[in-house]
């Protein structure tokens, strides 16, 4: 697997790429492309920083743990890292930057410098001591500038030894003038490739002359390093430990026999630098491969071998996201119709799913594949574990900001988990934000039924304060409403609460197997004075109807119901006809 | 002044400053942030700018490091600095913990836990916040509990069982013997301890839709003055002495509100971060109306936010 190779792995690049991701898909498609490829590199650098930003923690990970087995793990995950960002790099300099002729040696010099850097820690090694020019590694130090092409830099290193041997100031007074006058193309300046070029033929003889005059035959270093200058191959591969890698090779090669290469044209030289440099014995290396695929312009080639070799989604998928916003990429199309960079992403950001806490960034990837990200996302989503609240409605708030229709479901879930625990204000708000009308009806039979078995109402709180969520269920609005009508008769409002019982029962809103209920609650409404004739006649015909569809009720009861009502319907009459008299 | 960015290796769900002695002039560099959704969440504590030092204006420039850390089982639902060497924790496990700080802040232990201080009969339930007036601390969680404790009691003071059958997201003190808790069927409820009766003292909620309420926060100087927001982003001003609606009410947000703060030292200005991705600063320019916005847009969903007393 390509992600946490070790379980404690800091992820640092995770969210950090995340960010440079959204904001690379947000880079509109009508800004010329001359700004663009400028946003574009920056934004490669950016990713190249990220990626050294975990090199550098994980390497003092490496320093700081006493564990052996930890170390080694954090040892190799920086080996794989600083492969990935040689790779990017290099991608950046050809691909992205897509430097010309002329300037594209000199990306090529930086990035090799980039990557080894052991020269400057011995360069500062040998100019710290006591005598530099009697160090051992000193001529080491001199001939990995000049292969570098760090002409300054070995000049100055050159001049503590010039200053020690007198007598042979003069031969050190040539090989200075010779790297001092060595042309470096400058792309800002006014001079043409040609004319540079025309220069650089110049010096190069110049530097062959030397050679052919012995004039550092006294000095073998000075020797090698005029030959190196002018190019020779062979001495230039005798410096293979300096080198160590045949790129190195390649392009110090180039700087001393063709700096002016073209790119189409890197991909000649760079087969010969790997075949000379590894020679027949060594075969080369996966790493070795991609980098022959990226000087041959082979970007396809590149990304299949980088998703094969390195086991790392994060890499493939940003960079390709990246060269296919460069429409470098032409548009493969897989067998299932989705193109490279959808596939990659895809890949990625599934992983990322899987992780206790990415799965919140995984949700951006996923938006910015318009063909199967939805699908993806709706299939993933629901697999996010919902231990609290509060991630439930993160969860929530990405389905319903993309009219998903997972919200329901996962509702649901959180509705039926309250309901389990006895939550029911918690289940009802789980219901009212789903619009579940089906659920709301189960969460009031659950109520009515504790009603049954307690005789009182529990979560008074709830029930008392519905609102308009009462109108999410017929059943939720028996509920409260019936509540409604225990609080009017205990505030001794028997009137409207014989009204309410009424309408609840006219209305079909109560369900038929409570009427028996309440019409015994309506008992001792019917001994209240004040409740009318028309009221009376109205609750009779509904018990008559109780009595036609409910063969077996209790007779007790029956009996009872039928005298108070032809008590109070006598009362009532009396009363009104007395009134209107 | 842009804010500066560091990326760690957590989800961040709540960051706290740490309260400093009232003697001292300057404004607090160390702060707290608590994890969540990770396989092991920590507390930790960070400081920003130089110790004892920051420049004329206030203003950091560094990033902020950090000082020392503590393993916090389950996610930090909330935090807060009781005093200042001690934090309190509010568990998805259920349990609401303190963390003793060393004073040179060189680390940081679990003082106390009270496990299952929210529960169901058979599960844990999260502890939803946490609110410290110290001594005291109350928590409310998913079950509905309102608990009272104090910081250096074991068991706890006091517990109003069933105190709401929704969950309760927030709550504040209102007075020392009374808070105020907001629940998931939009309802504000007053308690006040010196009661026997577990029945709140008032109930307060908007006409309308029952919008699930998720954090509230008392003005610093008037104690009957709250303002709460909830999952459609409105931020409401209520008097609590004055009943049923809120005397001010705007639409804040276009995502669940996640946090609402009065500044501690200027009441006049208000916080507010959401699901949407924005933190918005309030201001109230003459008596109760809420008119200037500015809004400062974050990168991800922020969900906490808390300010310095003594603001540039």
């Amino acid at each position: 697997h390509g992600y946490c190779i070790c379980a404690s792995r800091p992820f640092p690049e995770r969210s950090e790429s995340h960010l440079i991701f959204v904001g690379l898909q947000k880079i509109k498609e009508d800004v010329p492309s001359k700004n663009k490829k400028s946003q574009f590199v920056s934004i490669s650098k950016n990713y190249r920083s990220v990626i050294r930003a975990c090199m550098e923690e994980l390497q003092q990970n490496a320093v700081s743990t006493q564990e052996g087995s930890l170390a080694s793990q954090y040892g190799d995950q920086v080996s794989i890292l600083l492969a990935i960002e040689l790779i990017w790099n290099l991608c950046e300099v050809l691909f992205i930057d897509a430097a010309p002729a002329g300037s594209l040696l000199l990306h090529l010099l930086d990035w090799v410098r980039l990557h080894k850097s052991d020269v400057d820690a011995r360069a500062r090694e040998v100019l710290q001591s006591d005598s530099p020019a009697h160090h051992q590694s000193y001529w080491d130090v001199v001939i990995s500038l000049v292969l570098q092409g760090r002409v300054d830099e070995a000049r100055q290193v050159l001049s503590k030894q010039a200053s020690l041997r007198a007598e042979s100031s003069s031969v050190f007074k040539r090989m200075d003038v010779l790297l001092h006058t060595m042309p470096i193309f400058n792309p800002t300046g006014t001079q043409t490739l040609t004319e540079f070029d025309v220069k650089w033929r110049h010096w190069h003889e110049e530097c062959d002359r030397c050679l052919q005059d012995n004039t550092f035959a006294s000095n073998r270093h000075l020797e090698t390093i005029c030959k190196i200058l002018v190019g020779d191959e062979d001495t230039i591969l005798e410096q293979k430990e300096l080198l160590s890698t045949w790129y190195h090779f390649l392009v110090t090669r180039l700087l001393f026999t063709h700096p002016t290469i073209k790119p189409p044209d890197l991909h000649y030289y760079a087969q010969s630098s790997m075949s000379m440099f590894l020679g027949l014995r060594a075969s080369p290396e996966p790493l070795d491969i991609i980098l022959l695929s990226a000087f041959e312009f082979d970007l396809h080639q590149v990304i299949k071998d980088c998703s094969i070799a390195l086991n790392n989604w994060w890499f493939v998928a940003h960079l390709t996201d990246l060269l296919d916003h460069c429409k470098l990429l032409q548009s493969h199309n897989l067998h299932f119709g989705s193109n490279l960079r959808e596939f990659l992403v895809l890949e990625y950001a599934s992983g990322l799913f899987t992780h206790h806490s990415l799965w919140q960034l995984a949700v951006d990837y996923f938006d910015h594949c318009p063909e199967f990200g939805r699908v993806y996302l709706e299939l993933q989503i629901e697999r996010v574990p919902l231990d609290t609240e509060r991630k439930a409605i993160k969860v929530l708030r990405i389905c319903e900001d993309r009219q998903m229709s997972e919200q329901g479901s996962i509702c649901k879930i959180m509705a039926k988990r309250a309901l389990r625990n006895n939550r029911l204000g918690s289940a009802l708000s789980w219901s009212i934000r789903a619009k579940d009308a089906a659920f709301a009806t189960l969460i009031s039979e659950r109520f009515l039924q504790d009603y049954c078995n307690k005789g009182s109402f529990t979560d008074l709180d709830l029930l008392d304060n519905l609102g308009p969520a009462m109108l999410l269920s017929d059943r939720l609005t028996f509920l409260g409403k019936y509540r409604e009508f225990h609080r009017l008769y205990g505030e001794n409002r028997f009137s409207e609460a014989a009204k309410l019982l009424l309408s609840l029962m006219t209305a079909k809103i109560a369900p038929r197997s409570l009427w028996m209920t309440l019409l015994t609650d309506a008992l001792p409404l019917l001994e209240q004075k004040e409740v009318k004739t028309q009221t009376t006649h109205a609750l009779q015909s509904h018990f008559t109807l109780v009595k036609k569809f409910d063969e077996d009720i209790e007779s007790t009861k029956t009996e009872l119901l039928r005298l108070a009502l032809a008590r109070n319907l006598a009362m009532a009459i009396v009363k009104e006809g007395t009134i209107e008299t | 002044m842009d804010p500066i960015a560091k990326y760690i290796s957590q989800k961040i769900s709540k960051t706290r400053w740490r309260p400093i002695s009232p003697a001292l002039l300057q404004q607090p560099e160390v702060f707290a942030t608590g994890s969540w959704d990770n396989e092991n969440n920590s507390v930790s504590i960070w400081s920003v700018g130089e110790h004892g030092v920051s420049n004329t204006d206030g203003e950091f420039d560094e990033e902020p490091q950090l000082l020392c850390a503590s393993q916090h089982d389950g996610d930090v639902m909330d935090l807060q600095f009781l005093d200042q060497d001690r934090l309190v924790s509010a568990s998805s496990s259920g349990a609401v913990m303190i963390f003793k700080l060393q004073p040179d802040c060189q680390a940081l232990s679990l003082a106390h836990v009270w496990e299952r201080a929210h529960r169901y009969s058979c599960d844990n339930t999260p502890c939803t916040a946490v609110v410290c007036r110290s001594p005291e601390l109350v928590s409310v969680g998913e079950d509905g509990r309102v608990t009272l404790y104090k910081a250096d009691q074991t068991e706890v003071v006091r517990v109003i069982e069933n105190a709401d059958s929704s969950t309760i997201h927030a709550v504040t003190f209102l007075r020392t013997t009374e808070v105020l808790t907001v629940n998931s069927i939009g309802q504000l409820k007053m308690w006040d301890f010196r009661q026997q009766s577990d029945s709140p003292a008032q109930i307060l909620s908007l006409t309308g839709d029952r919008v699930p309420l998720h954090c509230v926060d008392k003005h610093p100087n008037q104690q009957h003055i709250v303002a709460t927001g909830g999952q459609d982003g409105m931020l409401c001003i209520w008097d609590v002495r004055q009943g049923n609606t809120p005397f001010s009410l705007i639409e804040a947000h276009s995502a669940e509100m996640w946090e609402v703060h009065f500044h501690p030292s200027n009441p006049s200005h208000l916080f507010t971060c959401s699901e949407d991705g924005s933190l918005l600063h309030w201001e109230t320019t003459s008596g109760s109306d809420m008119s200037t916005l500015l809004q400062i847009p974050v990168a991800a969903q922020p969900d906490t936010v808390c300010q310095q007393p003594r603001c540039a």
